[in-house]
C-alpha cells in the first residue's frame, strides 16, 4: 500500500508565512492561557493530599462533601468522580508531617458513614517537596534542551540546532497551552509526557533535517527553499506514518490505559500532533529565516573534505617514506 | 550461496537471550532474576522522610553538659553557672584561677570535636562545624539503620530503606494489605522508642498538681504524664538508666493475661539497676517511654538480674510493635513525612490490567498496520518489534529493574517509536527501487542512507531520556529507564536484525512481486 507517492516536491516554503502566522497565533494563545489561567498543579508540585476512594455502587458525592466539610481545614477540598461513578478523588491542600495519624487516615474516618468503600490510593506531598520537584522538573527540561543543542550543533550546524530547539519550544508551549485549556492536572506524569514530547518532536525534526542535510549535498539546485521542499516532501511519508503508529499506541493508552495515566496520554496525544505539524511546516522555515546559506555550507563541507584529503596525502607520503 | 550472515546470527542470539531471560519475569517464577513491580503496580507504601537533626544536636549538647559536670566533679574542680545557651553553646565559670589549666587539658582530652573559648574565668564550649555535620550525618545513618531493623523485624517482604540526597530517608514497603497495617507500620517507624527508668521524687510529688515546669526544673525534676490517665508524675530529671543498656525485649503476659513487654538489661545496666533498687526500697520507680509514664511500681526489694517489665494497657499488636522498636533502639532524632504515596493492592492490579490491555492493543494495531502498509517488509519489521519487546524485558530482568506504571507507558511508547526505524528504512528502499536500482542494491543503500537519520534521532531521544533518569524522581525514572532500554534495543533489532533477515532471504525476494514484498507496484524495477 502506498499513500504518499512522491511525484514532485510540494511547494511548502511558499506557504511558510501562512503556517508561521498559524503557529504564532497558537503560541500567543497558549502563552496567554499559561499566564492568565495558569497550570492546574496537582499535589506533586503544589503539595497536599489526594485520596482515591472506591465505593460499592455509585459514590455519594454530596454526602462525601458534607462529611469532609465538617473539618474547617478541609472546607476547600474538592471531590470529583474519577473514571467511573463509583470512584472518587478527594483533593486538599493540607498535608501532615506526622507519621502517626495523617490526612488520609482522617479522611477515612470522616467518610465512615457515607457507605461501603475502599481507600485505594493516598498521595501526600509536603509543600517543600512540591516546590523542589517543580524546580527539578524545570532543571531537567533545561538540561535536556542544552544537551540536545550541543549534540545537534556538533552533528549538523548551529542553525539546525537553533531551529530544532525553536520547533521544540513551539511544540512544548502549545502542548502546555492545551494542558491548561483542558484543565489537565499537572503532576509528575504530565511532566514526563512533556519531556517525551520534547524527545519526540526532536526525533521528527531531525529526520527531516537529516534529509535536508543530504539534499544540500546531493541536489544541484542552490536555492535552499527548493531543497527544503524536496527533502520535506520525500520524508512526508515517513513523518506521517511514524506519527500514525505512535498515535495509535498513545491513543490506546489514553483510551484504555486507566484513569491514572489519562492526563499522561492526553498530553502525549496533543504533543504528537503538534510535533508532527511542526516538523513538516515549522522547523524548516526557521532554518531559512536564520539565514542558512547553502553555498556557505557547501564551502565548509568542501574545506573539511579538502583538509581530510590533505591529511591522507601526508599520511600516505609519510608511510611511503617520502616525508 | 550465503544463507546466514553475522547480522542474522546476532539477531537470533539477541532473540534467544531476550526470550530466555524474560521467562522468569513473564511466568513470575521464583527462580531467576526478574522484574520487580513498582509500588504503584503491586500496592504498597512509599515515603520520603525528613529528619529533625536539630534534636540530635540538642541531645548531644545535653550529654556534653552532663560530661562536663561529671569531669569537673571527678577532678574536684569548682565551677558555677553550667548552662546550655541557644541549644548549641555550653557555658560555665571556674571559681578558682588555679584550676584553669587543669580544666582546659581535661576538657580537650575528654570531649573530642569541641572548641573551647576563654574569657577570663568564663568559658564557652561549642561543637566544631565538622562535629556538628558528623552528628547530623550520624543521626541520619542511625535512623536509616534503625528503621530498616524495625521493618525487617516486622516481617514484611523486602522493605527498602535508604538515605536519599543529603538529609532525606526513602522508605518503600511493598505488599501491605490493609490500611490498618499501613498505619501500624507508620507508627512503628515514627516511634522514638526512648526508654528511661526514672526515680519518683517522693519528697515533693504530693505537690505535683500545683507545680509548673519551671519550678520542677529548679528542683532538678521533670513532670511527665501517665500514658492512659491524667495523672502527673514528678520524676528526677536525670534517669537511672535508659534504653541504650537494653539487650532484649519480648512480648509476654502478666498474671491477668494482659500483654506486657519483658526486657533484659546488659551487665552494666543490671548493676546500676540492682544498686538503685537496693537503696530505694519503699520508693517508686517509673518506667518512661517516649516521655510518658507507663507504670510506677513500688520497689519492695533489691532487683537483680536486670529483668524489667513494662505493662500498660497494650493490645497484642501494640506490644509486638513496641518490643520491635525497643529492640532496634531509639531514634536519635525524630523523623517526619515529606512525601507519602500509598497504593492499595486492588488499584495496582487494575493498573496492570489497564496498561497491559493498552500495550497489547497498541502493539496489535502497529503490527497490523505495518503488514498492511508494507507487506513482507512490515512482517520483518514486526519480527524485530517482538524481538525488541523481549529484549526490553530481558534487560530489565537482568538488572532487577522496577517496572512502574509510567514504565509501562514507556514500553508502549517504545513500540510506537521502534517501528520508526523500519519505516524510514523501508521508505528509503522503496525510493531506490523507484529509481530503478536492483533489489540487493536498494536494500544495502536503503540501510546506509537511513542510518544517519535513525542514529541522530535516537541519540537525541536518548539524551532527553538520560536527563529524565538523572533528574527525575520515582515514577519518572522508571519511564526514562524503559524508554532508554527500548531505544538501545531497537538499534539492535530494528536496524541490524531486519537487515540480517533481508540478507538471509534475499534470494527468495521475487522482483516481480514487489507489491507483496515492499507494498509497491512493480514498474521499471530491475
Amino acid at each position: 500500500m502506498e499513500v504518499f507517492k512522491y511525484k514532485k516536491p510540494l511547494s511548502l516554503m511558499s506557504l511558510s508565512k501562512r503556517f508561521g502566522l498559524l503557529s504564532m497565533t497558537l503560541l500567543i494563545i497558549s502563552l496567554g492561557l499559561i499566564f492568565t489561567k495558569g497550570f492546574n498543579y496537582g499535589i506533586d508540585f503544589a503539595g497536599g493530599t489526594l485520596v482515591q476512594v472506591q465505593y460499592e455502587g455509585k459514590a455519594p458525592l454530596k454526602e462525601v462533601r458534607t462529611a469532609i466539610a465538617t473539618v474547617p481545614e478541609y472546607e476547600s477540598a474538592t471531590v470529583t468522580y474519577f473514571g467511573s461513578e463509583s470512584e472518587i478523588i478527594i483533593r486538599t491542600k493540607s498535608s501532615s508531617q506526622s507519621l502517626g495519624k495523617d490526612v488520609g487516615d482522617q479522611m477515612r474516618e470522616l467518610l465512615k458513614d457515607t457507605g461501603k468503600f475502599e481507600v485505594r490510593r493516598i498521595d501526600m506531598v509536603g509543600a517543600k517537596v512540591g516546590s523542589e520537584l517543580r524546580e527539578q522538573g524545570l532543571m531537567a527540561m533545561l538540561l535536556a534542551i542544552i544537551g540536545i543543542l550541543i549534540y545537534i550543533s556538533f552533528r549538523f550546524e548551529w542553525r539546525f540546532a537553533v531551529a530544532s530547539v525553536m520547533a521544540l519550544v513551539h511544540d512544548v508551549t502549545i502542548t502546555m497551552g492545551a494542558v491548561v485549556l483542558f484543565n489537565i492536572e499537572v503532576n509528575l506524569d504530565t511532566l514526563a509526557a512533556l519531556l517525551t514530547i520534547l524527545g519526540y518532536s526532536l526525533n521528527d525534526t531531525i529526520i527531516v533535517f537529516d534529509r535536508i542535510r543530504e539534499g544540500i549535498r546531493t541536489i544541484k539546485n542552490p536555492h535552499l527553499a527548493e531543497i527544503i521542499d524536496e527533502s520535506v516532501t520525500r520524508t512526508l511519508s515517513r513523518t506521517t506514518l511514524t506519527s500514525l503508529t505512535t498515535f495509535f499506541v498513545v491513543f490506546t493508552l489514553w483510551m484504555f490505559g486507566g484513569e491514572i495515566i489519562h492526563g499522561f496520554g492526553f498530553t502525549l496525544l496533543v504533543g504528537i500532533v503538534i510535533g508532527t505539524y511542526s516538523s513538516i511546516f515549522v522547523a524548516s522555515p526557521i532554518l531559512m529565516w536564520l539565514g542558512f546559506s547553502v553555498a556557505e555550507f557547501r564551502e565548509k563541507e568542501a574545506a573539511v573534505l579538502k583538509r581530510e584529503k590533505e591529511k591522507e596525502k601526508m599520511r600516505a607520503m609519510y608511510e611511503n617514506g617520502t616525508l | 550461496m550465503k544463507t546466514l550472515n553475522f547480522r542474522i546470527i546476532l539477531f537470533i542470539f539477541a532473540l534467544i537471550f531476550g526470550v530466555v531471560f524474560s521467562i522468569p519475569s513473564l511466568t513470575q517464577s521464583d527462580s531467576g532474576k526478574k522484574i520487580t513491580l513498582g509500588l504503584d503496580l503491586q500496592g504498597g507504601l512509599h515515603m520520603l522522610l525528613g529528619i529533625k537533626s536539630d534534636v540530635a544536636l540538642e541531645s548531644r549538647n545535653k550529654s556534653m553538659a552532663a560530661s562536663v559536670r561529671y569531669i569537673f566533679d571527678d577532678a574536684e574542680i569548682i565551677f558555677d553557672g553550667l548552662r546550655i545557651v541557644d541549644g548549641k553553646q555550653i557555658t560555665f565559670e571556674l571559681l578558682d584561677k588555679d584550676d584553669v589549666e587543669k580544666a582546659k587539658t581535661l576538657l580537650t582530652k575528654e570531649l573530642e570535636g569541641t572548641s573551647l573559648t576563654q574569657n577570663g574565668l568564663k568559658f564557652s564550649l561549642e561543637m566544631t562545624p565538622e562535629e556538628v555535620e558528623r552528628t547530623k550525618q550520624n543521626a541520619i545513618k542511625q535512623a536509616v539503620d534503625t528503621i530498616r531493623n524495625r521493618l525487617n523485624e516486622f516481617g514484611l517482604a523486602e522493605p527498602t530503606v535508604a538515605k536519599q540526597g543529603e538529609d532525606k530517608i526513602l522508605v518503600e514497603v511493598p505488599g501491605i494489605k490493609t490500611q490498618a497495617d499501613e498505619q501500624r507500620i507508620r507508627e512503628l517507624i515514627a516511634r522514638a522508642a526512648h526508654l528511661q527508668l526514672m526515680a519518683v521524687d517522693e519528697a515533693r510529688i504530693a505537690r505535683v498538681n500545683t507545680m509548673n515546669e519551671a519550678e520542677a526544673k529548679s528542683f532538678g525534676d521533670v513532670i511527665l504524664p501517665d500514658v492512659v490517665t491524667d495523672q502527673r508524675y514528678l520524676l528526677r530529671q536525670i534517669p537511672v538508666l535508659d534504653g541504650s543498656m537494653l539487650t532484649d525485649a519480648k512480648v509476654g503476659f502478666d498474671k491477668n493475661n494482659q500483654p506486657v513487654i519483658n526486657f533484659t538489661l546488659n551487665g552494666q545496666g543490671a548493676k546500676i539497676f540492682g544498686d538503685f533498687t537496693a537503696k530505694s526500697v519503699g520508693k517508686r520507680m517509673a518506667v518512661v517511654l517516649d516521655n510518658k509514664v507507663y507504670s510506677a511500681p513500688n520497689i519492695r526489694e533489691r532487683i537483680g538480674g536486670g529483668r524489667v517489665q513494662i505493662s500498660g494497657s497494650f493490645t497484642l499488636n501494640e506490644a509486638h510493635d513496641l518490643a520491635i522498636a525497643l529492640r532496634s533502639g531509639a531514634l536519635l532524632a525524630p523523623v517526619y513525612v515529606m512525601e507519602k504515596r500509598s497504593v492499595g493492592p486492588s488499584l495496582g492490579a487494575d493498573s496492570i490490567k489497564a496498561s497491559s490491555m493498552a500495550l497489547a492493543l497498541g502493539f496489535l494495531l502497529v503490527v497490523l498496520f505495518m503488514v498492511v502498509y508494507y507487506g513482507m517488509a512490515g512482517v520483518i519489521a514486526d519480527v524485530a518489534l517482538i524481538g525488541n519487546l523481549f529484549l526490553i524485558l530481558a534487560i530489565m530482568s537482568l538488572f532487577g529493574a522496577t517496572l512502574t506504571l509510567p514504565g509501562m507507558a514507556g514500553i508502549v511508547l517504545t513500540v510506537g517509536m521502534a517501528v520508526d526505524a523500519n519505516v524510514i528504512i523501508t521508505e528509503r528502499i522503496r525510493e531506490l527501487l523507484y529509481q530503478g536500482k536492483s533489489i540487493p542494491k536498494a536494500i544495502t543503500d536503503g540501510y546506509s542512507n537511513a542510518f544517519t537519520a535513525i542514529w541522530d534521532a535516537n541519540v537525541t531521544t536518548l539524551i532527553a531520556a538520560t536527563v529524565l533518569y538523572v533528574y527525575g524522581t520515582g515514577p519518572i525514572k522508571g519511564f526514562a529507564l524503559t524508554m532508554s532500554i527500548g531505544i538501545m534495543a531497537s538499534m539492535l533489532t530494528a536496524i541490524i536484525g531486519t537487515h540480517g533477515i533481508y540478507q538471509w532471504i534475499l534470494p527468495k525476494i521475487d522482483k516481480n512481486r514487489l507489491n507483496l514484498w515492499f507494498g509497491i507496484k512493480t514498474e521499471g524495477v530491475k
